[in-house]
């Protein structure tokens, strides 16, 4: 065997940013179960990701210990979990690089950030002082893409019919790259805002986006990154990437359910007109009407999801402490070495790109005729945990000309042996169906 | 849970050689035709059943469809078993489908009945995949509908 030496000058091997994969394995639980008398194989974190102890414990701790509602009670308890609800919101704040910890809004998801947007462009459309950067109607076009999850198709389809805009999209390339040929073309004077995924959720694709924001800053548009499948692999500058807003959601990042995150830049979310409204949102109410408060707490009626917030912060301070870019260049060592593997299994497909650049730790494939439903279910007898479906990404299966895909996603806590695993199960899969 | 307990020789043989796959038109320009298309959103399988029926008997049952195992060979068994079939009989076969699938693998399943379809009794206890058995059966019940017969009372699912 020959080795090569990195020239001198250039990074060398020891240089990237590592972590203890099996100590940080130890931190979560349920990574301790079997599953089908299999020890458990999970390869589905792009669907949710499993918690570590630490914030597994920082919710029970807050429920048993600073129980009470935020902003609003100025008892012991009251002051605590306010403290630890907008402590939360600055450690998000700076995990994400936001210039101002205001620029942060608590929602339940993902899905309701994105809807937030789309309701408050309605919102400004309906209203004669609405500000124009907000105010739609007809001849005035939204752009996504065609790799986008339905949480960013269909909020906006339904934005179109409420105000008489056009919808258009970003095609896909055969490589499961975003087509920006057309660019100039479809992104123009017309165009009142650009709502692109950040990294494909079935493709694994992460998108360039400078082109794109660009683009964007020169016909006058705003943009906003998708950015659930990113915020929780890569580290994220939204100063850097000039967005104007990005949308995450915090079971995918070491997180609980019921909670997610918009960022907005400051003086676009105070343009913005309430969506819910509710407590908590008002500077005043009487009967004859209502104003309302700054963001964030504008866009965050009634009770939010306190110890979920508070457990969000934790899971930031955990991937924080691991470091976002040992991370990201764990993940990019298992993907690297995951498509090497499913390369090796006869009539394997993969949608999306083949190389591990410019894509992310999600590989969705198929094999041979058989259908990801027995893919997943034969796996499953193993302990591999997979997901099987559209993956809320139909227009991208159309694309492909499949029904459905199986689908691999790491994480922080995934090995080369579960990508072993894997392989091995697809033989069975075979064994079973051909 | 056990695999083989799903996949059933049986069904692996009507996925790998589906019987009487294909929509047909009726053989008899006078007979009554109902068609249903179903999908199941969450996975994206879907199938379209057609009926041909004098209003008594099912002369033809033609399906066609894509998706997994479960929901092929399934649809493959329906046309085995209600092809040809009186309505009141058919009524009796796919009630008695339905509830072995909705039994969560408590129902025993009575081979005169069933035939073929004893062989999902094992599906029954894998609750992701009931909606895949049932994807065909559902649509023949709208098809045969359609057609102006009823084949089931209340089929819950």
């Amino acid at each position: 065997m020959t080795s090569m030496a990195i020239p001198a000058g250039m990074p060398q091997y020891d240089d990237v940013p590592r972590f203890d994969v099996a100590k940080v394995r130890a931190d979560f639980p349920i990574l301790d179960r079997e599953v089908n008398g299999h020890p458990l194989v999970y390869l589905d974190s792009a669907n949710t990701s499993h918690k570590p102890r630490q914030v597994l414990d920082v919710l029970a701790e807050h429920y048993a210990m600073h129980n009470a509602n935020v902003s609003r009670s100025v008892h012991t308890l009251g002051t605590e979990a306010t403290e630890a609800y907008e402590g939360a919101r600055a450690k998000i704040a700076a995990f994400i690089n936001a210039p101002s910890v205001d620029e942060v809004v608590f929602t339940k998801n993902s899905t309701e950030a994105i809807n937030l947007v789309a309701y408050a462009f309605s919102n400004a459309s309906l209203r004669p002082d609405g500000d124009p950067r907000f105010r739609l109607g007809p001849g005035d076009e939204i752009v996504i893409s065609e790799m986008e999850h339905h949480s960013n198709i269909v909020p906006w389809q339904l934005l179109a019919e409420r105000t008489g805009a056009t919808l258009r999209w970003f095609p896909v390339t055969d490589q499961g790259r975003l087509d920006e040929s057309g660019l100039d073309d479809l992104v123009t004077e017309r165009t009142k805002i650009v709502s692109l995924v950040h990294m494909s959720n079935i493709l694994g694709t992460v998108n360039a986006t400078s082109r794109i924001t660009a683009r964007v800053r020169e016909v006058g548009a705003l943009l906003l990154l998708d950015c659930s499948q990113s915020v929780p692999h890569l580290p994220m500058d939204v100063v850097d990437y000039d967005a104007d807003f990005i949308v995450f959601t915090g079971h995918k990042m070491c997180g609980p359910t019921g909670i997610g995150v918009l960022w907005g830049r400051g003086e676009l979310l105070a343009a913005m007109p309430p969506v819910m409204g509710g407590g908590s949102m008002i500077e005043t109410v009487t009967m004859a009407g209502s104003t309302f408060a700054a963001p964030p707490a504008r866009f965050e009626a009634g009770t939010p999801p306190i110890a979920e917030a508070v457990a969000l912060g934790a899971a930031v301070d955990y991937l924080t402490a691991i470091g976002m870019p040992a991370i990201q260049w764990h993940e990019k060592e298992l993907t690297a070495y995951a498509l090497d593997a499913l390369a090796t299994v006869p009539g394997l497909r993969i949608f999306g790109p083949t190389v591990p650049v410019g894509r992310g730790g999600t590989i969705s494939f198929a094999l041979g005729d058989v259908h990801p439903h027995d893919v997943g279910q034969v796996l499953d007898s193993l302990g591999v945990q997979v997901r099987v479906g559209h993956h809320c990404a139909r227009p991208v299966c159309t694309r492909f000309g499949v029904p459905a895909t199986t689908r691999a996603s790491f994480y922080l806590y995934n090995t080369t042996a579960e990508i072993d695993a894997l392989v091995a199960g697809l033989e069975q899969v075979r064994k079973v169906f051909e | 849970m056990q695999l083989d307990s799903l996949y059933q020789e049986i069904i692996l043989d009507h996925y790998k050689h589906p019987h009487g796959r294909g929509l047909r038109d009726a053989a008899d320009p006078a007979a009554r035709v109902g068609e249903a298309h179903h999908v199941n959103p969450t996975c994206g399988d879907e199938i379209t059943v057609r009926v041909a029926t004098d209003g008594s008997v099912f002369t033809d049952i033609s399906y066609d469809g894509m998706g997994c195992s479960i929901s092929q060979a399934s649809a493959s068994i329906l046309h085995e078993l209600l092809r040809g079939r009186a309505a009141s009989d058919a009524a009796v076969v796919h009630e008695a489908f339905v509830e072995l699938m909705s039994g969560r693998g408590q129902v025993t399943p009575d081979e005169d009945v069933l035939g073929d379809g004893v062989a999902f009794a094992g599906v029954a206890r894998f609750p992701a995949r009931v909606k895949c058995a049932l994807l065909s059966w559902m649509a023949f019940k709208d098809a045969a509908a359609r057609a102006g017969v009823g084949v089931s009372p209340e089929v819950k699912a």
